[in-house]
């Protein structure tokens, strides 16, 4: 695939991702954050929310599994943040899902809040797998000799 | 002078104070591409002991749920010694937000935050090429 043909492919793989709610304008946002002086922003920020979201997951997973007294408290504070962290680089669906979980914690509902972590996984998991896409792409334009065409998403 | 007290050589001052690591990272870059010189916090408490140890700033981006000590007792503290800055609120908790007002805000803004949201606590743009 030649550089401007991978360009085309990351355009639409972008616009894909928000067309999907799996990104929303926070994401962009974070774009607008990265220049020539920080290149590697986006990716330094995502990295953070990666290890912050499987920490999290992780966590989470312990507390439920308990399925007797599971402290629910420590739940609800566990899914504010993954919620905090999601909405902050712009992970819709992955947001979406910590709101819906809360209100489970709200109720100190086991079996909903079971659901609920299934949901969020599974939503972190995908958006996980379409942003390391992503930059995939971007290192294999840059490698290229080409560069990432941000400018070609002004629909945000 | 400059409007909102900086100088030429007294550099324009923001902490931010966020238990959350990527919004401190997104917050201080979003301040530091506008030339603006960021210090941050990772709790209430890290924020009042900044202030105790002689630090000031021209603003203050305060969250409200933060471990050891929340945003809430932490502007009433720096209120409590004297801290006349401007302390603007950043928080998701809308249900919250009367109370945290209530603790000595100049402010409080809704995650997340851009810099129209605090554009009025910050230099006028144009300062910073008056040299």
């Amino acid at each position: 695939m030649d550089v401007i043909q991978m360009q085309r492919t990351w355009v639409e793989y972008t616009k894909s991702l928000y067309r999907e709610g799996f990104l929303d304008s926070q994401f962009a946002q974070l774009q607008l954050l990265q220049d020539e002086s920080n290149p590697d922003f986006v990716v330094e920020v995502v990295s953070l929310f990666f290890e912050d979201s499987e920490r999290l997951l992780n966590e989470l997973t312990k507390v439920i599994d308990q399925q007797q007294g599971v402290d629910f408290k420590k739940v609800d504070a566990h899914v504010h943040q993954l919620k905090g962290s999601s909405s902050s680089i712009g992970a819709q669906r992955v947001k979406n899902a910590c709101v819906a979980f809360r209100s489970f914690c709200d109720e100190q509902n086991i079996e909903g809040s079971l659901r609920c972590l299934h949901q969020v996984k599974q939503e972190y998991f995908l958006v996980k797998n379409k942003l390391e896409n992503l930059f995939s792409l971007e290192r294999k334009i840059v490698a290229a000799g080409g560069s990432v065409p941000t400018e070609e998403l002004n629909f945000l | 002078m400059y409007q909102n007290g900086s100088t030429e050589t007294t550099p324009f001052r923001v902490l931010v104070v966020d238990d959350d690591r990527i919004l401190r990272k997104m917050h201080k870059m979003m301040l530091t591409r506008l030339g603006i010189e960021v210090e941050v916090a990772v709790n209430g408490k890290e924020a009042v002991d900044l202030h105790l140890a002689g630090a000031s700033f021209h603003l203050v981006l305060m969250d409200l749920q933060m471990p050891v000590m929340d945003g809430s007792q932490a502007t009433k503290e720096l209120r409590g010694m004297g801290v006349t800055s401007p302390i603007v609120g950043v928080t998701a908790a809308c249900a919250e937000k009367a109370a945290f007002l209530a603790s000595g805000l100049t402010d409080c803004v809704s995650k997340p935050l851009t810099i129209s949201k605090i554009a009025n606590y910050l230099p006028a743009p144009s300062n910073h090429t008056n040299n």
